[in-house]
């Protein structure tokens, strides 16, 4: 804590020297999107909503709900040999700003909600502007509660499509602790009138149960039919990130943007990615369009294997196709239209979208265990690559007032 | 260095950049009324907040990779 005193000094100074000056909240709207996800065995419809309303002058807050739910079974669902499911997901969060001079502070709780995952999340922040605000730095702090648990069936009638009718939290698991805290610093800067460019730097680290309580890991086990054994991953208990994230954008002289992004992550489990990013937004008439491409590579974690020679090869063991080495590459569209609604005039402005994402994920070194058939000549460890597309849908409306 | 030593000095230096800024005779070289280009919505880093936040969470739950580009959604999404 004595190291932070110094900072706590220098907050304070500079907050003293800024505060006759004045800033802006953000905008009041309203967003309603409905989503859908499809791919990998799994289909994901989704709703959300955000309002967001000044009170006075100097506070803004903003309420976010949103609902998944999941259905379906993925590559590791399968492998493991578990139904297909379904199950909901729920967040809702509360935020609030405060403006005071150039200084903006921020606060906001999370609680999201599934019945073997639950979440609380509390966030700050505080961001300043300066030098007649062509520079913007910001500070931010999270500390998220994680529970986890592991359903297990209690009614199962092979004859549906999502054969566990009811479902509890497995006893013998119990509940696990995970507790994530994360440290931002930001800066964004006016280049020229025709352009600006944002950096953050953010650190998260994680403590507690980090393991996903259905991922198993596969091991040679010669005496059975398809020669692998299946046992549940192993992650260690403690794991600390840095990104470093940058994001550039160029207004074009014919009133259009070009968005450049770049990301690099690193962590203690030995994984190290690349984001690049590119994007292009052109106005026309009361239409916007916009289109993006995205590329992120990642090596996998130090204790990844697709296939580990023993159950008890090393302490850590995980075949999360998280955690793995793979390439993705996202291709991405979308269009946006203005509209008046008539005899509203507390609205300012409205508009609908609809966007949709192809995502297409190649893995270098995770199998497709599905495919293992020591009978056709394919061992464990000698079965294709797996690969995945996946494709997301999004149509929004969103109001001004 | 610790990573929170490194945080630490990170947050000392933009703060003291801050004050500088704030005490200081810095003048800007992008005036007020030349940066009608930079408010058009086309140049929001984040024009859907609520959109952005579901693809984040959409890519954070398929990937190692996190953080660095804003907040993201909570919850597991990992079957």
């Amino acid at each position: 804590m004595r190291a932070l005193a110094p900072v706590a000094l220098l907050a304070f100074g500079a907050l003293y020297c800024m505060a006759s000056r004045t800033d802006v909240l953000p905008d009041d709207r309203a967003d309603a999107l409905a989503t859908h996800y499809s791919g990998g065995g799994q289909d994901i419809n989704g709703i959300s909503f955000l309002v967001r309303k000044k009170i006075g002058d100097h506070v803004s807050v903003s309420y976010n709900h949103l609902e998944d739910i999941v259905s379906g079974a993925s590559i590791d669902v399968r492998t493991s040999g578990a139904s297909p499911y379904r199950e909901t997901r729920t967040q809702d969060g509360l935020s609030a700003e405060f403006l005071y001079g150039k200084t903006t502070y921020s606060l906001g709780v999370t609680h999201s909600y599934e019945p073997d995952y639950r979440s609380n999340t509390a966030n700050f922040g505080i961001s300043q502007s300066m030098f007649g605000d062509l520079t913007t730095i910001s500070m931010t702090y999270r500390r998220t509660w994680n529970d986890v648990f592991k359903m297990e069936c209690l009614v199962d009638d092979k004859a549906l499509n999502y054969p566990c009718v009811e479902k509890v939290h497995d006893p013998a698991f119990g509940k696990k602790d995970m507790d994530e805290r994360a440290y931002g610093v930001g800066i964004t800067q006016i280049l020229t009138r025709n352009s600006i460019i944002s950096a953050n730097f953010e650190v998260i680290t994680d403590q507690g149960w980090l393991s996903n309580p259905y991922r198993e890991f596969l091991y040679v086990n010669p005496g059975t039919g398809l020669g692998y054994g299946l046992a549940p991953e192993v992650d260690p208990n403690t794991r600390t990130s840095n990104a470093l994230g940058f994001d550039y954008k160029y207004y074009l002289p014919w009133k259009a943007a070009l968005d450049l992004q770049y990301r690099y992550f690193e962590d203690t489990w030995q994984i190290r990615a690349h984001t690049a990013q590119i994007g292009y937004t052109q106005p026309w008439r009361n239409w916007t369009f916009d289109g993006s491409l995205r590329f992120y590579t990642q090596t996998h974690a130090d204790f990844y294997s697709d296939l580990f020679s023993s159950a008890t090869q090393q302490n850590f063991m995980s075949r999360n196709r998280e955690l793995s080495s793979f390439n993705e590459f996202t291709i991405g569209a979308g269009a946006s239209y203005e509209f008046h609604v008539p005899y509203a005039t507390w609205i300012n402005k409205s508009t609908a979208s609809l966007r949709i994402d192809h995502f297409i994920f190649d893995y270098k070194d995770f199998r497709n265990a599905l495919l293992i058939d020591p009978t056709a000549g394919v061992a464990a460890g000698a079965e294709p690559l797996y690969s995945v597309q996946l494709n997301v849908m999004q149509l929004f409306l969103s109001i001004w007032y | 260095m610790s990573i929170s030593r490194r945080i630490v000095g990170l947050a000392a230096a933009l703060l003291l950049l801050s004050q500088l800024s704030g005490c200081g005779t810095i003048q800007p070289w992008v005036k007020p009324y030349e940066r009608e280009r930079l408010a058009d919505p086309i140049m929001s880093f984040d024009p859907s907040p609520v959109s952005s936040a579901y693809m984040e969470h959409v890519f954070e739950v398929r990937a190692a990779a996190r953080g660095g580009n804003g907040a993201a959604g909570g919850g597991c999404g990992c079957n």
